[in-house]
């Protein structure tokens, strides 16, 4: 499993194909066996979503020891810019958004339905200690309280609109930021006493706690899958579809805080 | 001079570097709605924040960074390299460090203490005390060459007459810095109305509060690429204006 930052796809890509002609060539004298390990790997290229980046990591090991010789690597981060990039022609052979809105952005580019793989439900973070005693939805109404959430036009901070009006609860946040992470580090640095992310999100952070929101269950963001039309591995991408919603992957996603899909 | 002829391809290269990238932002803006989509109230809400922080900021640039460009001028030694480098490090850092330096300082937990720190937290302040961390060392910059570059005999002068400091410094020394003075107050402006990754760091980002026209940028680029390249235009035009006015010639203003 590799893992690369959003800018250097195109550079790997290039690479790739670089050591694909290299191997094909045949002329440089020099032996395909001699270039770097894995050059002969077929590589996956997936676009996931930022909040699974640990649990995707590790259930692509899962999947590459059952494909010996196929190399996946994951490009992690938020669905509104994965879903940006891949518009603006960024390839790959996979995408996981985090909701059910951004996918439909790129149905245009999607190969067949997606498939939902997982669920993700909201919570109250607050710093370690909990020091302001936040003790549900209804106490984030305070304006004495530093509340951080994300901003509506991001997924996130549709969820947390949704689940606030469900709740009759009129948020007053300090801040509305891009993204689950900014919330957390906001949060985590204690410069704010509560904030709204995935329940996953806690689970994979440290200095925060988690205290539920009564009815969170009712907004619950779906996480489909796609193979896009464009995919340089299409039956491959298809099988890692297929993996994501077999046991291995689910058990490993349960374990992360996701809820089946 | 213009150099041997290899270096006009490679020339034209780095000119290329600069100018796609503005003609491709250029081909995304929707020409017919351009006005609308600048004039909409969150464009303006974040424009108008923009303008006073960055002007607030480049008061304080003034107030602050002028004072250090002298004290920085008058020092001698090893140390005055030291404290250069430190004072001018924000022009460099990138802006998420500058953003957590900052938070770990006049934060919550920082070193201010929750207090102070808790009342400048996601406040219209936040946003200007980040503008000011990385606009200030241009006006620092600007002082101190200017010092450097002159001799002194002026002040001396003044000073056997029997001005006094002050009077020396604010009748003979600060109006013939005046140009360096301009210079370093417009890149402060840029600057700061360029302020992004501290300010989403430190400050948050709420619609009239702290978010800035870079942070709306950021905020609408995923779902409204139209609103965000229209905005991004206008800074743009702001960038350029604001260079050009800095680097125009000043034969005879020193």
């Amino acid at each position: 499993m590799r893992r690369v930052a959003a800018g250097s796809l195109a550079v790997a890509a290039a690479v790739a194909a670089v050591s694909v002609t290299a191997c094909s060539g045949g002329s440089g004298g020099e032996p395909a066996a001699s270039l770097a390990p894995g050059s002969e790997d077929t590589t996956l290229w997936v676009l996931a979503a930022a909040s699974l980046t640990d649990v995707l990591d590790e259930v692509a090991t899962g999947f590459e020891a059952e494909h010996p010789g196929v190399d996946v690597v994951g490009n992690y981060a938020g669905s509104t810019d994965l879903a940006a990039q891949l518009l603006e022609g960024a390839p790959a052979d996979v995408f996981v958004s985090a909701d059910e809105a951004t996918m439909d952005k790129v149905a245009s580019l999607i190969e067949g339905a997606p498939t939902v793989v997982a669920t993700n439900t909201l919570t109250i973070v607050v710093p370690e200690g909990n020091p302001a005693g936040v003790t549900g939805l209804a106490d984030l109404a305070d304006d004495a309280l530093v509340t951080v959430v994300c901003a509506p036009q991001v997924p996130c901070g549709a969820a947390t609109a949704a689940v606030a009006e469900d709740a009759g609860v009129a948020l007053s946040p300090a801040s509305e930021e891009q993204n689950v992470t900014d919330v957390l580090g906001k949060v985590s640095a204690g410069q704010a006493d509560a904030g709204i992310v995935y329940v996953t999100d806690v689970a994979r952070a440290t200095g925060v706690e988690a205290v539920p929101i009564a009815g969170a269950d009712e907004a619950v963001n779906r996480y489909p899958a796609a193979v896009l039309s464009g995919a340089a591995q299409p039956a491959l991408a298809e099988e890692f579809v297929d993996y994501l919603g077999g046991p291995e992957a689910q058990a490993l996603l349960a374990a992360a805080g996701f809820g089946a899909p | 001079m213009t150099g041997p002829r290899w270096l006009a391809p490679l020339a034209a290269l780095g000119g290329l570097l600069v100018l796609l990238p503005l003609a491709g932002l250029i081909a995304r803006v929707e020409w017919t709605d351009l006005w609308s989509l600048v004039t909409s109230e969150a464009s303006l809400t974040a424009l108008g924040l923009s303008l006073r922080t960055s002007v607030v900021a480049t008061v304080a640039t003034l107030v602050l960074g002028v004072p250090l460009g002298f004290v920085l001028h008058g020092m001698r030694g090893p140390l005055r390299g030291l404290l250069r480098a430190v004072v001018l490090a924000p022009l460099v850092l990138p802006p998420v460090v500058g953003g957590l330096a900052l938070l770990y300082a006049f934060g919550r937990r920082g070193l201010l203490g929750e207090e102070l720190g808790g009342s400048v937290a996601f406040t219209t302040l936040a946003v200007v005390i980040a503008q000011t961390f990385v606009a200030m060392p241009f006006m620092v910059v600007s002082v101190e060459s200017a010092l450097a570059a002159r001799s002194g005999r002026h002040e001396a002068i003044a000073g056997t007459l029997g001005a006094s400091r002050t009077r020396v410094l604010t009748r003979v020394t600060l109006p013939a810095l005046g140009p360096a003075l301009a210079t370093g107050a417009v890149l402060a402006f840029a600057r700061a109305l360029g302020e992004f990754g501290a300010t989403l760091t430190f400050a948050g980002s709420l619609e009239g509060v702290t978010r800035t026209a870079p942070l709306e940028i950021y905020l609408v680029r995923e779902t409204d690429p139209a609103a965000a390249a229209a905005l991004s235009l206008v800074l743009v035009a702001v960038a350029i204006g604001v260079v050009a006015l800095a680097y125009r010639p000043l034969r005879g203003a020193a």
